[in-house]
Order: C-alpha cells, then structure tokens, then sequence
C-alpha cells in the first residue's frame, strides 16, 4: 500500500511535466489547427535557457556568495519567471520561421518544417556545447536535506510538492487567461473558427504568437522543473518527454486545456504503473497500447468536440 | 495541361528565361539519349577515372560521389568558408567536368537524333519492349558506376531503397491525404519476419541453431522471404486501417504514431530477435541486381496501381470523402486496401534494408526513420511517382554528399527542406502523372503517328 501511493506521488510528478508542455501542443492545435512538432525541442532549448539563468542568477543573488542576497525561494521564482520569459522568444521565432510562410499550405507541409525546425534546434544545441551533459545547478540547496513530508509512511518530497504545485498554479493561471481576458478570447475564437474570426479584425499574426508565447513559456517551466527532478542535460532530452506530451495533447481533446492537463496527468499514471506491475522495458508498449485503445474508441480525444478536421490539402 | 504552365514558366524573364534558354537544345533529347550519356559516362570513368584523379589531377582516389566528399573534407566555419585546399576542390571540379558534365552534354546533343531514330523505330513495335530495353539500359549504365567503388554501391543499394519506401508512403500520405506516420513500424515488422527467415534457414546462428536449408536455396527463397514479410506488415497494418474507418487526419496520425511506438517496444521486448541489441547476421542476398528487380517492379506496380480506378478512389476520398460516397466509393475498401498496399511495399523494403545493412535493432526504426522517409515524400512531391523518386534520390545523395560535414549536415539539410516547404508546399513534382510510355517515346514524334502505328 506504501508503494502504491509512492508511485501515485511520482506520477503527478511525471503527470506535470507532461501536462505542462502538452498545453503548449493543445493551444497551438486548437487554435491553429497544426502539430507544432518542434515543441519539444522547445522544451529542451528551455532547459538549456534555464541552466544559463540559474547559473547567472546563483552567481547573482545567492545568499553567502552573491551581490544581492536573496532567500532561495525568490530566486528559483526569478529563475522560473526569466526561464518562461526568454522561451516564449523561441516559440515566437519557430512559428515566425517555421509557420508563419506557409500558414495558407498544407498543414502536413507545416508539420514537416516543424520536424526540421526542431532538428535544427537539436544540432545547433549539440553544436554549442557538446555531447557532454551538462549538470543543472541545484536551486533550492537546503530543500532536500530538510525534513521531508511524509504521510503514512509515504515520503514527498518537498520537491515533487514543489513541481506539482508550481504546475498547477500555471495551469490554473492559463485557464484563468484562456477565459477571462480579451486576448484569451480571442484564442478561442480563433479555434471556434480559424477563417471567418480574423474577418472579424482579430490579428491573425498577434494571436498566433501569442499562442506559440503561451505555450513556450509553459514548455520553459515545465523544463526548470524538470531539471530539478532530472537534472542532467542534453540535447535529446526534448524527444522523449515531448513527443509523449504530444500524444497525451491529442489524447485530451483538440484546444482543450482542461484535457491536456487531465491527459498528461493520466500518461503519468500509466507509465508509472505500468512500470511498477509489468517489468519496465514494456512501459512504452503498454502507454502507447491504451492510448490506440482510447482513440480508436473516442477518436476526438477524452475532451475534444466532433470536429471535421480535414487535412487542408 | 501541367507541362504547358510550367514551359510557359521557363520563357519568363531573369534566371528561370536564362536558364530555359540554356536547356532548351536539351528538350529534344529523348530518354535513350541521356541513357546514352550515362553510359558513355560510365564507362569513362570506368577506363579513364582512375588515371585522371591519381594520374593527372594528384587526387587520392577516385571521387566516389561527384567529389562532395572531398570538397567538404575539412569543414571549416569562418569566412570565407574554405572545406578544402583550392587546389584540391579544383581538381574535383575539372574531374566532374571532364567525366560527367562535358560527356553528357556532348553525348545526349550528339546522338539525339540517331537516339530519337532508334527510340521511334522500337516505339512503333512495342511500347513494352521500348520500356524493357531502356531499364535495361539504365541498369548497365548504374551497374558500371556503382561497381568502380563499394560506398558508391552501398550508396545506390539504400537508395533504390528508400525509392520503395517513399512511394509506399506517398501512396497513403500523398493519394489518399492521410498523415500516416507508421511507416518506420511497416518497415520494422518486414525487417524482422523477413530476417527470421532468412536466418533461420539459411545460417547457422546463436538464435535459431543449425541451418534448415542449403545456403545454395537462398537466392530463389529470397523473394519469399520478402513478400512474407511485407504481408504481415499489411496484416499490422490492420491496426491502423480499421480505425481509419471512424477517424481522418490528425487522430489518425496520432493512432499510427502510436503504432510506431509500439511496434518499436514490441520489438526491444522480444528477447528471441534480440531485444534491443537487435538482429544480426542476415545472409547477404539483397545484392545490386535484385534491390534494382525489385525497385523495377516496385515502381511499376505503384504507378499502375495510382492510376488504376482505385487509385483514383484514394484521390476521391482524400478531396472529399462525403462526395466520394455519394458517388459509389467504397470508402472503407479504399482506406483498407491504400494502407495494407503501403505496408506491404514498406515491409519489402525493410527486409531488402535489413539484409543490405545485415545488422537491425528496434532503435534504427523510431522518429528519425520516420523524419528521414516523411522529408523525402513531401521534399519530391505529394501525389507523384516521379516525386517520390527524386524525392528519395536527392535526399539520400544529398546525405551522403555532405556526410562529411557531419553535425552541420542536420543543419543544412532541414534548411534545404524548409525553404522547399515555403516555396514549394507540396514538393517539387506533385500531383504529376508518371507514365512510361509517354518517357520513352521519341521527342521528335508527331501527334498523328501513333495512330499511324
């Protein structure tokens, strides 16, 4: 019984990861009907980001060593924050290169750019700082010798307290967004209609930057909080976890917010259990066999609406 | 109705008019012409390559594929961007001249009409003897080039590859405008059943103990062996052509992902084949000639079948598939048969891939076979035979010519492939017809002589 809730611990803590970057998949689905295939690249190039800025930001404000003095918590927000700020750039500028020309071709045509985009952002990392991995700088030195929270006999960590409440903030926040504001709405006006609304004078151009900043962003912190719980880097680390993000995006439903999360949340408790019943080389056999099953059975997704989505060929 | 749009296109100004200018003595040459050329080619190399890299020009070898191996030997990434010695690079560049751009020019100008005359003559006869003689001929020609270097063989062998496996995949992402993304799975499950095969049989290995066979049967079980192996791949293929039937475009994109995925962890979990360390040891029958047999036949089945009634249905469903039902389609006999005919081609091919290379592990079929093969269907063409061909040769070439820049080729290739993808969204020859008849035939044909014949 300890184990099993050892394990549901740790598949929120994977659930996260998934569900943050998956939003940035659904967003940029919803709202512009494309697969950003680059997205986890994106991820991975915010991890990168993230260790330069934490680098830089221990150096600065680092209780002991730094110029201004600063307790651990305000610096790890500062790193989260720069991090989430600096990636949303790299968003913007795939979708200026790689989306943007070809917003009127096939979006099998754009699929393929984004392939290659995040190629490109793999080599061009690998070609800067080498094959060696490189060690994320521990932001909250005092956090894993403190005692840690257990519940009947259970541990959780402090850290993995952290990450899932740092996730569920952001989404939480994004929901609010996505509903509340102006630009929020005309997000879901684009995914209501992607022809008819930009007729009606919202920006086409803005909105889909917007979107690509959004989830970038989420992508960026979704990496500082991985890098805390794995915090090794490499230039492939984007694959892995992006490409099942993807699939637990598609899995929630087209644009759903709502479903991305639930579906990451739910990839993460598939995998891990999978893992802990069956020995762990099926993990991958097992996720990728239910998630067949659940689509062949609801072909929208958990949240998604019908909808017709044609190739534009 | 294309062909006059794009000569329209050539007569414009700038450097397409200077460009059109410059081919146009070139537009009368018939297909037997530049077979001609290459043969010439061939056989200058063949005779004369070798005493002119190391005899006359001071190179170390004979340039294997056009020199960009040597060019781009040293990369080096400051200004002025030398790879090479100037010395070197020139030689390289006399080298191409003198063995392959002067001799093509010279030959296909020089024998276009004795070409022209000769290809009307078996024309009038047969149009099948006509295609046969000039496989023929591409086949000597490509079979002296390839035999003066082992890399340059290797090169060919995984390219006329890789020209099944495009098609194969251009039939269902292409003609029927579905974004499959299972091909690496077809292509993994063909690799497989048909190394098994081939090892169980015909080798004594540590996996499945003595050979069955004389190793003599090989050759002629071979083709066995192969269709095997592409029908159960179509059999997979199952699994994402009956969810085809309820879901169209992204979801199924995300179930045939998902079947990759699967199909590669089925694989790393089968300890008899290996697991993850993979399978090795596989007979070496997929030599020149039967990859070239079975490019050949790959080529010619593909073409007849888009063509066909029901190639055209899978352009019906793919433009509208309310209306395709309306009109008669069966819409699900479409999907089905599009996809188990891709699988099929793409498991052949595996198995070819598997008995070239020898060597294969669940890993070699994951998301960078599938960039690889999907780069190469939407670089040639959507809806394209000749596509997916040309597809499939310039990538592969365009690899392998700038192997040695290493690193910098995974820039510099997707580079080339997103500039084609914004000025050329659907490839560069999409949605052509490819008919051998119409190839072969004489340039200097009139309208009425084939009714004449």
């Amino acid at each position: 019984m300890t184990a099993f809730f050892q394990n549901v611990v740790n598949a929120l803590q994977w659930g996260s990861f998934y569900a943050l970057i998956a939003l940035g998949y659904s967003m940029v689905y919803g709202v512009l009907l494309l697969f950003n295939f680059a997205h986890g690249d994106i991820f991975m190039v915010g991890a990168y980001i993230g260790f330069f800025v934490a680098t830089a930001f221990l150096a600065l404000f680092a209780s002991g060593v730094g110029l201004i003095a600063l307790p651990s918590w305000a610096v790890l927000t500062l790193v989260i924050l720069a991090t989430m700020f600096l990636t949303s750039f790299v968003g913007m500028a795939v979708e200026r290169i790689g989306y943007r020309p070809l917003r009127n071709a096939p979006r099998a045509s754009a699929a393929i750019t984004g392939l290659m985009i995040g190629i490109i952002l793999e080599t061009a990392v690998l070609a800067m700082f080498g094959a060696q991995r490189m060690k994320f700088p521990d932001l909250l030195p005092g956090l894993s010798s403190a005692a840690q929270p257990t519940f009947g006999g259970v541990i959780i960590s402090w850290q993995k307290v952290l990450i899932v409440g740092v996730a569920i903030v952001l989404m939480l926040l994004l929901q609010w967004f996505v509903s509340n504001t102006k630009w929020g709405m005309a997000m879901r006006a684009m995914a209501f209609d992607f022809a008819a609304v930009p007729l009606m004078g919202v920006p086409l151009n803005r909105i889909a930057s917007l979107t690509f900043a959004l989830g970038s962003a989420l992508a960026g912190a979704a990496a500082v909080l991985y890098s805390m719980a794995y915090p090794v880097l490499d230039p492939y680390m984007g694959i892995t976890v992006g490409w099942k993000a993807f699939v637990a995006a598609i899995l929630g439903g087209r644009g759903s917010i709502k479903g991305a999360a639930i579906a990451g949340f739910m990839l993460g408790f598939i995998e891990i259990f999978s893992a802990t019943i069956f020995p762990s080389t099926y993990r991958d056999l097992i996720a990728y066999s239910i998630i067949l099953i659940i689509l062949v059975f609801r072909p929208h997704g958990l949240f998604g609406e019908e909808h017709t989505a044609r190739l534009r060929l | 109705m294309t062909s006059t749009a794009a000569e329209k296109a050539t007569q414009s100004g700038g450097v397409r008019g200077a460009l059109g200018r410059f081919a146009s003595p070139f537009k009368g040459v018939p297909a037997l012409g530049w077979l001609f050329a290459g043969l010439v080619i061939a056989l200058l190399e063949m005779y004369f390559g070798k005493f002119l890299a190391e005899g006359v020009l001071g190179l170390d070898k004979l340039p294997a594929l056009f020199g960009s191996l040597i060019i781009f030997k040293k990369p080096s990434l400051q200004f002025p961007f030398i790879f090479n010695d100037l010395g070197t690079i020139a030689a390289v560049i006399v080298y191409d001249l003198v063995i392959y751009a002067i001799p093509l020019v010279l030959v296909s100008l020089l024998t276009k009409g004795l070409a022209n005359k000769l290809a009307g003559l078996v024309y009038k006869r047969s149009v099948l003897v006509s295609v046969l003689i000039h496989i023929l001929l591409l086949y000597l020609a490509l079979r002296l080039w390839t035999d003066i270097s082992t890399y340059r063989e290797l090169v060919t062998r995984l390219t006329m590859i890789a020209v099944i496996v495009t098609l194969s995949l251009n039939v269902i992402n292409g003609y029927m405008g579905e974004f499959s993304t299972s091909h690496p799975g077809f292509m993994a499950v063909g690799a497989y059943v048909t190394s098994v095969f081939t090892i169980a049989l015909f080798t004594n290995s540590n996996y499945f103990g003595e050979a069955k066979l004389p190793g003599s049967w090989a050759p002629f079980l071979f083709p066995i062996a192969l269709i095997l192996g592409g029908a159960v791949a179509a059999v997979s293929a199952l699994v994402v052509a009956i969810p085809s039937f309820r879901t169209r475009g992204d979801y199924l994109a995300i179930i045939s992902l998902a079947f990759m995925f699967i199909v590669k962890s089925f694989f790393e979990n089968m300890e008899v084949v290996g697991g993850p360390r993979g399978l090795g040891g596989q007979p070496d029958l997929a030599s020149f000639p039967v990859i070239f047999v079975w490019m050949a036949l790959g080529i010619w089945i593909i073409n007849n079948f888009v063509r066909s009634t029901l190639g055209k249905a899978l352009n019906a469903v793919r433009d509208d598939e309310l209306a395709a039902d309306a009109m008669t389609v069966n819409t699900r006999k479409t999907k089905m048969t599009a996809f188990l005919f891709g699988a099929f081609w793409a498991g052949l091919a595996g198995g070819l891939l598997a008995h070239v290379l020898r060597y294969i592990n669940p890993g070699s079929f994951g998301l960078q076979k599938l960039a690889e093969v999907l780069a190469m269907v939407y670089f040639g063409g959507l809806n394209s035979v000749l596509g997916s061909i040309v597809g499939a040769v310039s990538i592969n070439l365009l690899g392998e010519a700038l192997r040695p820049l290493e690193l910098y080729k995974w820039i510099v290739i997707p580079v080339i492939l997103i500039l084609v993808m914004i000025y050329r969204p659907t490839g560069l020859i999409a949605f052509r017809e490819f008919d051998l008849g119409e190839i072969v035939k004489p340039k200097d044909m009139k309208e009425g002589d084939d009714a004449a014949a």
